[in-house]
C-alpha cells in the first residue's frame, strides 16, 4: 500500500504532516506502538531536514505486512559530505533555523538510530534522497 | 485489545434525541453513530468527556446518577464535595453556609474531595523521579486516561499511576469514621460529580477493582437544591460561624487548570480542553516535545470548572475559587491535619494499578487482514463524496468506510452513492427511502413543523 506526501521547504508549521499521516495508518494496522514510534521519529526528522534545508520534497511510503519503506526525495542544496553529516552535532542549519529549536545536528544520526536500514544519496546542487526501511514486527 | 464493556454514565434520552448529528460531529473519538433516528454511543470508544452533552441542542444527553434517597440507606452519610461546587457561589455565601445547607438536606458529613492532595502531590513527585518516559502525564482526569488508552496506546506508560483525589479522600474519611467506632456498613460515601467521566471511574475504575464510593450525585442536581434553600430561607436564619477553612489554597485550586502543574517539579505544562490535549499528545507521540517533565491534561476547558454538570459560568467559578484561595492563603488559617499513619494508609492505596492500552483504531488484530481492510477503505473513498455530511449516520466518509469494513454499515447508506446506484438502476428509489429511514427513523422524511427551528416549535 502506497502513500505520498508533499513537503514544503521553509514551512515548519507543516513539518510532521507525513509523520502524523503514517502514524495514523500504522495504528490502524495494529503495529506495536514502540515500532510506530521509531518510524515516526525517523520520518519526522527527515521532514524537518527537508523543510530546513531544501526547497521542496516528497515523501513516498510503501507498507506491506513485513516492513515499511520510506523514500524522502528533495530538491535542495544536497549534502557534500554524507559521513560528516551523519556525525552527532554536525549541522549546517542557519541561525534562524537554530533559533526555532532545530539544527542541533541530531537529524540524520537520529534517523539512523530509528530505522533498520538507511540509505542516503545526494548530489550537491540538486538534492538528496533518504531511504528508510524498518520491519513492522519485532 | 479488550472486549470488556466499560461503564458509562452518559446516556441518550431516545424520546428527546432527534438525530441532529451535533454530538456525532464533535465527538473526539468518533464514538457516535445515528441509528433509527437517534444517537447511539459505542461503549468501547467513548471516553466520557461530555462533549456530546455540551453540543446537544435539546438536552437529550443525561448523566445517570444515583437516587438521592439512596443516601438515607446509611446512618452516616458523607458527601465528597469538589471545590468547584463551592466556587459556583458568590463570595457573599460562606463555605459554612453551603455546608450547613447540605447537612440540612441529609448529609451528616461534608468533606472536600481535594482534602488529600498533599499526599497525592508527594506520590506524584515520587512517580516523576522514575526512569519512565517523559513527559509523565497526570491520571487526574479520567477522560484523559481513557483517551490515552483508546487513541494513544503508546503513551499509557507515561501516565503516573497515582489515583485522583476522590478515591484517596473517600478512603481516608471512611477510615476516620471507622476509627470513631462507626461500622463500615453504616457509612455511605457519596461523590458529588462535576462530570460524566468521574462517575465512570467510580463505577468501573481503570485499574483498581474496588471503589470506596457508594454512590454518585450530579453536581447540577445538588447545586439547584442548595441554591434553592439559600434563596428562599428567611433573613433571620442563624448565620453560621466560619471556623477554620476546610481546604488549603492548594486543594481549592487543584482541580483548576495549572492546579497540579504548579506543584510539580521540572518543566511542567498544563493543557485543558480535549481537542487541545489531542493535538498536543500527537506531538508527544512523535517525540516533537522534548525536555518536558510533566503534563497536566484535562478534558474540559477551564478543567473541572468547565465540567458538564456545573451550572455557573466556568470563568466566574475559576475567579471565585482563586479569590477564595488567595484570601485563605493570606490569612494563613487552614489546617493540614492528616496524621502520618493516615498518610501511610493513603499512600498504600494510591496506586491506580495497570492502565492497559485498548486501541479502538485498529482495523484488525491481524496485520495482514488490517492491511487488506485499509486498502478497501481507500478504494471506497474514491466513491464517497468526501464532504462528511453525516447523512449516512457516521461522522465522516472515512468513518463510514471503516464501519463498512467492520461490517457495521453499507456503502448504500451514503446518499450520494444511492443517487448513483439509482441512476444505474442498481437501487430502487423506494429501497433508498427505506435505507434512509433505517438510519434516520421512520417518517423522518415527512413534513414536521414541530422540529427545532420550524414554525411550530414548542407548540
Amino acid at each position: 500500500m502506497e502513500f505520498s506526501y508533499e513537503v514544503e521547504g521553509g514551512n515548519f508549521a507543516k513539518a510532521g504532516n507525513a509523520a502524523s499521516g503514517v502514524k495514523k495508518v500504522l495504528k490502524q494496522l495494529n503495529v506495536d506502538p514502540k515500532i510506530i514510534k521509531r518510524i515516526v521519529v525517523a520520518l519526522y526528522e527527515g521532514e524537518v531536514n527537508v523543510v530546513a534545508h531544501a526547497y521542496k520534497g516528497n515523501v513516498l511510503v510503501d507498507i506491506d505486512t513485513n516492513r515499511i519503506y520510506i523514500k524522502i526525495v528533495d530538491e535542495g542544496p544536497g549534502i557534500p559530505d554524507i559521513d560528516l553529516a551523519m556525525q552527532v552535532g554536525y549541522s549546517t542549519a542557519s541561525a534562524m533555523v537554530r533559533e526555532m529549536g532545530f539544527g542541533a545536528g541530531m537529524g540524520l544520526p537520529n534517523m539512523k538510530r530509528n530505522a533498520d536500514i538507511i540509505d542516503i544519496t545526494s548530489k550537491v546542487g540538486e538534492g538528496t534522497v533518504v531511504e528508510l526501511t524498518t520491519k513492522l514486527t519485532s | 485489545m479488550s472486549d470488556q464493556q466499560f461503564y458509562h454514565a452518559l446516556k441518550v434520552d431516545k424520546d428527546l434525541c432527534y438525530g441532529c448529528t451535533h454530538c456525532m460531529n464533535v465527538c473526539p473519538t468518533d464514538a457516535i453513530r445515528i441509528r433509527d433516528g437517534v444517537a447511539s454511543i459505542r461503549k468501547n470508544w467513548c471516553v466520557d468527556c461530555g462533549e456530546c452533552m455540551k453540543a446537544c441542542p435539546v438536552d437529550a444527553f443525561y448523566v445517570e446518577q444515583d437516587d438521592f434517597e439512596k443516601i438515607f440507606n446509611y446512618k452516616h452519610r458523607v458527601a465528597i464535595l469538589p471545590s468547584v461546587f463551592i466556587g459556583q457561589f458568590s463570595k457573599h455565601i460562606k463555605e459554612c453556609d453551603i455546608i450547613d445547607v447540605l447537612k440540612g438536606l441529609g448529609f451528616t458529613h461534608v468533606v472536600p474531595a481535594e482534602a488529600t492532595v498533599d499526599v497525592i502531590n508527594e506520590s506524584m513527585l515520587e512517580g516523576l523521579k522514575s526512569d519512565r518516559d517523559k513527559p509523565m502525564i497526570s491520571a487526574f482526569c479520567p477522560s484523559i486516561v481513557r483517551l490515552i488508552q483508546v487513541r494513544f496506546p503508546g503513551l499509557v506508560n507515561n501516565i503516573i499511576p497515582v489515583k485522583p483525589p476522590i478515591d484517596s479522600t473517600a478512603l481516608y474519611y471512611r477510615e476516620l469514621l471507622q476509627e470513631e467506632g462507626k461500622s463500615f456498613d453504616e457509612i455511605g460515601v457519596f461523590y458529588v460529580t462535576p462530570c460524566a467521566s468521574k462517575i465512570a471511574t467510580v463505577k468501573s475504575p481503570v485499574g483498581d477493582e474496588m471503589s470506596n464510593v457508594d454512590g454518585v450525585i450530579n453536581m447540577d442536581f445538588l447545586y439547584n437544591k442548595v441554591y434553592h434553600v439559600l434563596k428562599t430561607r428567611s433573613e433571620t436564619t442563624d448565620v453560621c460561624q466560619e471556623t477554620v477553612p476546610y481546604l488549603s489554597p492548594k486543594g481549592l485550586n487543584w482541580s483548576l487548570t495549572d492546579g497540579e502543574a504548579s506543584h510539580m517539579a521540572g518543566r511542567c505544562l498544563a493543557i485543558d480542553e480535549i481537542h487541545n490535549v489531542i493535538s498536543f499528545l500527537e506531538k508527544v507521540e512523535n517525540d516533537e516535545i522534548i525536555n518536558v517533565d510533566f503534563l497536566e491534561l484535562r478534558a474540559c476547558d477551564e478543567s473541572c470548572a468547565g465540567g458538564v454538570l456545573l451550572t455557573e459560568n466556568r470563568f466566574l467559578t475559576v475567579e471565585r475559587l482563586k479569590n477564595r484561595a488567595d484570601r485563605i492563603a493570606s490569612s494563613g488559617k487552614y489546617v493540614l491535619n492528616i496524621s502520618d499513619s493516615h498518610k501511610q494508609l493513603i499512600r498504600d492505596n494510591i496506586d491506580v494499578g495497570s492502565i492497559e492500552p485498548r486501541s479502538m483504531m485498529v482495523l484488525d488484530e491481524d496485520m495482514g487482514i488490517a492491511l487488506k481492510k485499509m486498502e478497501r477503505v481507500r478504494r471506497m473513498m474514491c466513491y464517497l463524496p468526501g464532504i462528511d455530511c453525516g447523512a449516512c449516520g457516521a461522522p465522516s466518509c472515512e468513518s463510514l468506510a471503516k464501519d463498512i469494513v467492520r461490517k457495521e454499515s453499507h456503502l448504500s447508506n451514503c446518499v450520494f452513492v444511492q443517487r448513483m446506484m439509482e441512476k444505474t438502476k442498481k437501487l430502487d428509489p423506494q429501497h433508498s427511502i427505506r435505507i434512509i429511514e433505517k438510519t434516520w427513523g421512520k417518517d423522518r422524511l415527512e413534513k414536521d413543523c414541530k422540529k427545532k427551528g420550524a414554525k411550530n416549535e414548542s407548540f
